[in-house]
């Protein structure tokens, strides 16, 4: 009886936004006379940060610091449609749209600007700071307060801006199955190192190194946020979790976390990550999204993995000790492979 | 912990950004951190009732009666709701985009479909008062017999599970019951291959698990209309959605959300809106209705279990030349979201490498357990498990470094995928190249030097000759929508007269208020 350490590996890709597309978001931006942006949607933000990565993108786009621009989200009579916060689509769709209405209110605010500074719209740069200025002229500059002031109460201008992203939607073809899914793909490679108890059955994870592509990380910290979240997540649905254990026999199902199991703390393990950016052509600054798919290749990957340690192949999840200890039995012992 | 590649596809982008890139703090973080974030149950409104449900103990059974006589006494109740009150009491999540038949009831009536539907809603003073009534309700349940496995769902003998789908099978473009793929000759690609491996693959159900469980509060507002704070994952798809099965114009509703306590894809299904604004309409006092844990993990709709079996061709230099895919997702009573992951499912197959030979076959079956619906990953993470297992056991059967295995099969720019679209913007090399670094896996120099930029498209760009099945008849749309829920139930009681509900607003015209989200969606686009 001996414990056992194997290394397993998935790659994986994942569409982005809903299947076949068809999928629009809407959002409004706008300024108040002080210069400080609301960016109106109807979007959820589950946690994930959906309304700090539409915040960013909007102040990059504005040419405003982040601190000026609110989010507000979640309300039926202020936010525009938004198709809902699924399928990976809140950065890539949500992202898209607020930067268009973001675009379209910076076009108002440069040309409130250039009305007062006397110069063309299109001499003016942004400095990211809180200020306009004419191009290789830095002296020459107005806050945006400033601006934000002189449109609303002397040129009467509104500065906001209107957005929606649609893909539109794709046919399926009944006989080939031929159809454009999504626009844009992320990737995903795992290394999984587990240790088999070959007496009780039991999968310990040890390490975890994966490299995740994702168009873009438009927020380096959220994306590691998805990244370890949805690591544990699949270590959670490669070892532990159902409410079915019998399936398809539904008896014994779990009714609260005492009885449905999931990885504590002494339960996880390291995870290096690398992630890798290479822009898609239509997200926002190249966006793609991490959300989903990160949870993905752990499961193949542990499973993998079990197979190095002790030979036995688990093809039915969740790979519960019971499950690993009696195809062990079956084989008539453990039989490690090749190291790796 | 993680490190940032920029080195990798540096050529691709513009890094010269001011704030996208930086970790900046989440804007509602303090909120989050400080427990002061409001959630929809943080709405403690004056007067507020709380609804509760019966949920069948059967998986499959016809009601024959339901007597609520002793349940109107009881202390506290305020109203007792049943399916012939919801004026719309059938509905299909994604009729919103016109796919698929109304073929689920917000309270079940003459039958029910899984252990755990709906029945009869109570509408009392508080949470211990509507438990105490609805051990006082009565139903006379006939059992049937159930179906719980797929490919038994599938046999001629099988129990009909939803009359709205008599084969137990969702209708794809009015004529199959699976959506196909088709790429190249598979059957000449096993007869080429070296070596064949057929293998069989299961998923259970997965419970999303959130914090906070599915949950809404509907009160009365001014001018008729109706404010609710909800859970959704996904606002205006819950909105209209009520406005469908409550018959109202959209504009009736206020809906507010937008902090959810984990959703993971469980707070679509719009569980508890319909029934909580009914109980506010017919009683004219707010209304709390939130799944308790039980609830939310066995009868909340969970991550529907899968059956995959995969058949590949595989030559001795790693090649694979094709790939036969057969998969059953289990929706369960209902068909709610899982219609549409399998045409997702077979955009996705067959996974992320160039094989000129594809096939699939993908069924979304009804079986008598609670409904399954969206979860992260949707049709795709049980298919991922499948076909990466897949390549470890093909990897091992020709003797190569599971590594080395995918960079060979890997899709490339240029190259042609399986729902025939050209692949664009690859990356799937350079992530396998820099993992096998991260875990000091030793990869040959020749593969460290592979890329998704280069050696793409060409041949493998090409569709080879693919012979089709011939195409049936498509008959006079063969199943036609079902009125089974609609049937008034047995009840042995009239009810007592309820308090005086404000006149809740109803439309003369006979359609639904709900918007659809597009006019050019139908079955058969999708």
């Amino acid at each position: 009886m001996a414990k056992h350490r194997g290394r397993g590996i998935a790659s994986i890709n994942y569409p982005i936004g809903m299947n076949l597309g068809g999928d629009p978001s809407q959002a409004l931006v706008h300024s108040n006379p002080s210069g400080k942006f609301t960016v109106s949607l109807s979007s959820i933000d589950l946690g994930q940060g959906m309304k700090s990565v539409t915040r960013q993108i909007c102040a990059e786009t504005l040419g405003v610091p982040v601190e000026d621009v609110y989010v507000d989200t979640a309300d039926s009579d202020t936010g525009p449609h938004c198709m809902g916060s699924f399928a990976s689509r809140g950065t890539h769709r949500v992202g898209n749209a607020v930067m268009a209405a973001a675009k379209e209110a910076r076009g108002v605010m440069m040309e409130a600007a250039a009305e007062e500074l006397e110069v063309n719209a299109a001499d003016l740069e942004t400095d990211g700071r809180g200020n306009i200025h004419v191009k290789g002229a830095p002296h020459r500059s107005i806050s945006t307060k400033d601006v934000a002031i002189a449109a609303q109460f002397k040129q009467g201008k509104t500065i906001s801006g209107r957005g929606i992203f649609l893909v539109p939607l794709s046919e399926v073809n009944p006989e080939t199955g031929e159809m454009s899914p999504a626009t844009c793909y992320a990737h995903a490679c795992l290394v999984a190192e587990v240790e088999v108890d070959d007496e009780t059955g039991e999968v310990a994870m040890v390490r975890m190194d994966s490299a995740y592509e994702l168009g873009r990380a438009l927020n380096p910290r959220l994306v590691e946020q998805q990244l370890v979240g949805g690591a544990w997540m699949g270590i959670s649905h490669a070892l532990f979790e159902t409410p079915e254990p019998y399936y398809p026999d539904p008896a014994h199902g779990p009714r609260d976390f005492v009885e449905y199991l999931m990885p504590g703390p002494g339960d996880i393990c390291p995870h290096d990550i690398a992630v890798l950016e290479r822009p898609a052509a239509d997200g926002p600054f190249g966006a793609k999204g991490p959300g989903e798919m990160c949870a993905n290749p752990v499961l193949p990957a542990v499973a993998n993995a079990i197979f190095n340690a002790v030979g036995v192949r688990m093809d039915e999840l969740p790979i519960t000790p019971e499950k690993v200890l009696r195809a062990i039995k079956a084989q008539g012992g453990a039989r490690p492979q090749a190291r790796r | 912990m993680l490190e940032l590649r920029k080195d990798i596809f540096a050529d691709e982008r513009d890094d010269n950004l001011k704030e996208i890139g930086k970790g900046t703090q989440r804007q509602d973080m303090l909120g989050h951190v400080t427990g002061t974030s409001t959630y929809f149950d943080d709405h403690k409104l004056q007067g507020m009732l709380h609804l509760k449900v019966l949920r069948s103990p059967h998986a499959h059974a016809r009601l024959r009666r339901i007597d609520t006589m002793e349940a109107e006494r009881s202390p506290g109740v305020r109203r007792i709701i049943r399916g012939a009150d919801v004026p719309r009491n059938l509905n299909t999540l994604l009729s919103l985009i016109n796919f698929g038949k109304d073929d689920e009831p917000s309270l079940a009536v003459d039958k029910v479909r899984y252990k755990g539907e709906p029945i009869v809603a109570i509408v009392a003073d508080s949470p211990r008062e509507a438990f105490e009534a609805m051990a006082k309700l009565r139903v006379d349940y006939e059992p049937l017999p159930a179906v719980f496995d797929v490919e038994e769902a599938l046999k001629p003998s099988a129990p009909v599970v939803n009359e709205t789908y008599p084969k137990n099978t969702f209708v794809y473009h009015d004529v199959y019951d699976h959506q196909k793929l088709r790429f190249g000759d598979v059957e000449r690609g096993f007869a080429e291959a070296d070596h064949v491996l057929e293998q069989r693959y299961q998923m259970s159900p997965i419970e999303h698990a959130p914090t906070e469980t599915n949950g809404s509060i509907a009160a009365p507002d001014t001018n008729g209309r109706y404010v609710v704070y909800t859970s959704t994952q996904a606002l205006f798809f819950s909105l209209d959605t009520c406005a469908k099965i409550l018959d109202v114009p959209s504009n009736t509703f206020h809906f507010i959300g937008g902090t959810v306590g984990g959703g993971f894809g469980g707070k679509v299904d719009t569980l508890t809106e319909p029934l909580a604004i009914l109980g506010a309409m017919l009683t004219g006092r707010p209304v709390r209705y939130q799944l308790g844990r039980e609830e939310e993990m066995q009868f909340g709709s969970p991550r529907g279990a899968e059956r995959i079996y995969i058949k590949d061709g595989v030559m001795r230099d790693g090649r694979i030349v094709a790939r036969k895919i057969r998969a059953y997702f289990d929706s369960g009573a209902y068909t709610r979201l899982s219609s549409y992951a399998v045409v997702k499912c077979v955009a996705h197959l067959p996974g992320p490498y160039t094989i000129p030979n594809v096939h699939g076959d993908v069924y979304c079956v009804f079986t008598n357990r609670t409904p399954a619906t969206a979860m992260r990953g949707f049709g795709v993470t049980a298919m991922d498990f499948a076909l990466e297992c897949q390549m470890d056991k093909l990897a091992h059967l020709v003797g190569i470094d599971p590594m080395e295995f995918r960079i060979l099969n890997a899709y490339r720019d240029g190259d042609m995928k399986a729902h025939r679209r050209e692949a664009k913007n690859t990356a799937l090399i350079e992530c396998v190249q820099v993992a096998a670094e991260k875990a000091k896996w030793p990869l040959r120099e020749e593969m460290k030097r592979m890329s998704s930029r280069k050696d793409g498209g060409g041949s493998r760009a090409a569709i080879s000759p693919t012979p089709l099945e011939p195409v049936p008849q498509r008959a006079a749309v063969s199943q036609q929508r079902t009125t089974y829920d609609r049937a008034p139930a047995a009840i042995v009681q009239p009810p007592p007269p309820a308090p005086t509900p404000p006149p809740s607003p109803r439309p003369q015209a006979p359609s639904h208020g709900a918007t659809r989200f597009s006019s050019v969606f139908g079955t058969r686009r999708r």
